[in-house]
C-alpha cells in the first residue's frame, strides 16, 4: 500500500525529470563539442607520432600517417632499430639515465636534510633562508649561465656528468626543499619532542622517524625531479658542451631535428623513445605527481 | 660504453647514500662534544648547509655575478656602463625577441586558465570526462624537445597541389578553399603555432589545479543554488568561479614565469628563426655563438627584472601564509 502511494507522488515528479534531461542533452551539445574537441587536439599528436614511428620511411614521405590505416600490416620497427643503433639513441638513453638517477637521489638527500632543519629546529636566520628559498622558486636559470659556464670552462667541468649533476642539485634545490618544509612543517611536533625526550640525537631522528613518516612527500620529489631532469634540454646544451658522447636524450633528439630536416620516421621514433621512460614513470606514478604539483603549485 | 654508464649510476647512487648517512651521523656526534648551547646553535647548521650551499653557489652567486657583468664589455673586462642595454634593447632582434615574449606573456597563461578550467569544470559533467582528463594529462611529462618534434610534424606544410602530409594542414585544406598555410615559417601564424604547443604540454597542469580546487568546494553549496532556482551557467558564474579565482592566479603566475623562461620549444621548432625569437634564444645565441657574456648578462637581467614582480608577489603570499599559522 504504502509503495503505491510513493509511486502516485513519484510520478509526475519522474516526468519533469525526463523532460529535464532530455533538455540537458540538447543544451550540452556545445559542451560535448568542446570536450571531445580537445580530447582530439590532445590525443590526435600522440597517435600520429606512435603511428608515424612504425612506418617505413618512403611511406612516411608521401603520405600522412592516418593513410597507414587503410594499408594494415604496413608497419616495421626497422626504424627503432637505425635509431637506437646508427644514431646513437642506446647511449644517450643510458646517459640520461646517468644523469638523471644520481640527480634525483642527491636531490632529495640534501633537500631532505635542510627541509629538516628549516622546518624541526628554531635557529638565526631561519626565516631569512625561507624567504630566500622562495625567491629561488622561480628565478630563471637563464641568470646563472653566464658565471657558471666560465667557472665550468676553468675547472675543465664542461662535458662531465659530474659538473651538470651539481648544477641540476643547485637548481633543483629551493623548489625540493619548499615542497618538503612544507610537508615536514606539517608533521604532529610531539613525534619528534618524544624522540628528543628518549635521547635520540637529530641525525637519529632525521633518519629513523622524520624519513619514514615522509615517504609520500620524498616519493612526490623524487618522480618531479626525474621527470624535470629528464625532460630538461637548456641545461645540459649549456653545460655538457655539445659532446655526443655524453648527450641525453632531449639533447640527441634536438640534434637529429637539426641533422635530419624531414625524415620524419627517424624523428618520431626517436621522440618516442625519448618519451617512454618518463612516461611509465608518470604514469605508474601520478598519484604522487598530482600531490606534488598541487604542494608546489606556485613553482615555474 | 653503455656498461660505463651503468657502472656510473650504481656507483653514485652507492656513493651518495654512504655520505649522506656518513655526513649527517658524524657531523652529528661530532658536534655532541661542544656545550650545549653551542649544540643547539651550530647543528641546524649541519643539517641546511649543503642545501644552502650549492643554492648559494649555483644560484645566487651567480646571479649577482651576472648582473655585475652586464655592465661590462664582451670580454668582462671593461667597464662600459649601460650599453650592453642600450646596445640590446635597440637591436631589432631583441625588439622582436621582446614582442614575442609579450606575446606568449599574455597568450600561454590566458588559454591554459581557459583550457584547464573549461575541462575541470566540464569533465565531470561528461560520462567520458576520464577520457579528456587523461589526454591533457599525459603530455605534462613529454619534454619540451618531444612536443617540438609532434608539432612540428603536426604543422608539416607541403605545396598546394600536392598531398598533405600534416595533419593541420590537410584538416584545413578538406575545406574549400583553403590553401595549406606554412605555419611554422608564416610570420602572421608561427608565434602562435609555437605558443600552441606549449599549451598542449602546460594545460594539463592547470586543469588538475583547477580539479583540485573544485573538489573543495562543497556541493551543499551548488546544490543550494540550484535549488534557489539558479541555472548551471549561473551557479558557475557567481558561484564556482568566485571560489576559484585564487586558483586563477596561481595558474597565471605559474604559467607567467614559463612563458619568461620559454626557450626549449623554440629551439627544437625554429631555433629562433622567421621572427620567432624569445629572450632566451637570444641570450643562448649571444652567450654561445657570439660569446658576448656582456650583452648575454643584460639580456639574462632583463629577463630577471621581467620575473622580479611575480618573485615579490609570491614572497608577499609566503609571508601572509606564515603569519597566519
Amino acid at each position: 500500500m504504502a509503495t503505491r502511494i510513493e509511486d502516485v507522488r513519484a510520478a509526475p515528479f519522474r516526468r519533469g525529470l525526463e523532460l529535464s534531461t532530455r533538455r540537458v542533452q540538447w543544451r550540452g551539445f556545445p559542451m560535448h563539442l568542446v570536450v571531445l574537441g580537445v580530447t582530439a587536439i590532445w590525443l590526435i599528436p600522440l597517435l600520429g607520432l606512435l603511428v608515424s614511428s612504425f612506418r617505413p620511411a618512403p611511406a612516411v614521405l608521401s603520405t600522412g600517417w592516418w593513410h597507414s590505416f587503410a594499408l594494415p600490416g604496413d608497419y616495421t620497427l626497422e626504424n627503432y632499430r637505425k635509431v637506437l643503433d646508427r644514431d646513437g639513441m642506446l647511449l644517450s638513453l643510458f646517459n640520461s639515465v646517468a644523469i638523471v638517477v644520481p640527480v634525483t637521489l642527491l636531490t632529495v638527500a640534501v633537500s631532505s636534510a635542510a627541509a629538516y632543519g628549516l622546518a624541526c629546529m628554531r635557529f638565526r636566520f631561519r626565516r631569512g633562508i625561507l624567504l630566500g628559498i622562495v625567491t629561488l622558486l622561480i628565478v630563471p636559470v637563464q641568470i646563472t649561465l653566464v658565471p657558471l659556464l666560465r667557472v665550468f670552462n676553468h675547472l675543465d667541468l664542461t662535458g662531465s656528468f659530474l659538473g651538470l649533476w651539481l648544477v641540476h642539485l643547485g637548481y633543483g634545490v629551493p623548489f625540493a626543499i619548499y615542497l618538503l618544509h612544507n610537508f615536514f612543517a606539517a608533521l604532529p611536533r610531539d613525534l619528534f619532542d618524544a624522540a628528543e625526550m628518549d635521547g635520540a640525537s637529530p641525525s637519529r631522528t632525521f633518519f629513523a622517524i622524520v624519513l619514514p613518516v615522509s615517504r609520500p612527500a620524498l616519493a612526490s620529489l623524487a618522480i618531479f625531479e626525474f621527470v624535470w631532469t629528464w625532460n630538461d634540454l637548456l641545461t645540459a646544451l649549456v653545460f655538457l658542451g655539445g659532446f655526443r658522447d655524453v648527450a641525453p636524450m632531449t639533447v640527441a633528439v634536438s640534434g637529429l631535428v637539426a641533422s635530419r630536416g624531414n625524415g620524419w620516421e627517424i624523428l618520431t621514433s626517436a621522440a618516442m623513445l625519448s618519451m617512454i621512460i618518463p612516461m611509465v614513470v608518470f604514469v605508474a606514478m601520478q598519484k604522487h605527481f598530482v600531490r606534488g604539483m598541487l604542494a608546489g603549485a606556485s613553482k615555474g | 660504453m653503455i656498461a660505463d654508464r651503468v657502472r656510473l649510476v650504481v656507483v653514485a647512487v652507492a656513493v651518495i647514500s654512504v655520505l649522506t648517512v656518513g655526513y649527517l651521523r658524524l657531523g652529528d656526534r661530532a658536534l655532541g662534544h661542544l656545550t650545549q648551547a653551542w649544540y643547539r646553535r651550530v647543528v641546524p647548521w649541519l643539517f641546511i648547509g649543503p642545501g644552502v650551499l650549492v643554492a648559494g653557489l649555483t644560484l645566487v652567486f651567480p646571479g649577482i655575478l651576472t648582473v655585475f657583468f652586464s655592465f661590462f664589455d664582451s670580454e668582462g673586462t671593461g667597464f662600459v656602463g649601460f650599453d650592453n642595454y642600450s646596445a640590446t634593447l635597440s637591436d631589432p632582434v631583441t625588439q622582436i625577441a621582446l614582442r614575442n615574449t609579450g606575446l606568449w606573456v599574455i597568450l600561454l597563461p590566458s588559454l591554459s586558465v581557459l583550457v584547464g578550467m573549461a575541462i575541470a569544470v566540464l569533465a565531470d559533467r561528461v560520462r567520458y570526462g576520464g577520457l579528456v582528463k587523461a589526454a591533457l594529462f599525459l603530455p605534462i611529462a613529454i619534454s619540451a624537445v618531444a612536443a617540438g618534434v609532434i608539432w612540428t610534424f603536426m604543422y608539416e606544410y607541403q605545396p598546394p597541389l600536392a598531398a598533405q602530409t600534416g595533419t593541420v594542414n590537410s584538416i584545413i585544406t578538406l575545406l574549400p578553399e583553403i590553401e595549406p598555410i606554412a605555419w611554422i615559417i608564416n610570420e602572421a601564424t608561427n608565434n602562435y603555432a609555437l605558443i600552441g604547443a606549449t599549451l598542449w604540454t602546460q594545460a594539463g597542469f592547470a586543469m588538475v589545479i583547477f580539479a583540485a580546487a573544485l573538489r573543495s568546494i562543497p556541493d551543499e553549496l551548488l546544490e543550494a543554488a540550484r535549488l534557489d532556482g539558479a541555472s548551471e551557467w549561473q551557479a558557475f558564474r557567481f558561484l564556482t568561479l568566485p571560489l576559484l579565482l585564487p586558483t586563477v592566479v596561481v595558474v597565471m603566475t605559474t604559467m607567467t614565469v614559463i612563458a619568461l623562461k620559454a626557450f626549449d620549444i623554440v629551439y627544437v621548432m625554429t631555433n629562433g628563426a622567421y621572427g620567432t625569437d624569445v629572450l632566451s634564444t637570444v641570450m643562448y645565441r649571444e652567450l654561445f655563438t657570439a660569446k658576448d657574456n656582456g650583452t648575454a648578462g643584460a639580456v639574462a637581467t632583463i629577463l630577471m627584472l621581467a620575473v622580479a614582480p611575480i618573485m615579490y608577489y609570491n614572497l608577499r603570499q609566503f609571508r601572509g601564509q606564515s603569519r597566519e599559522a
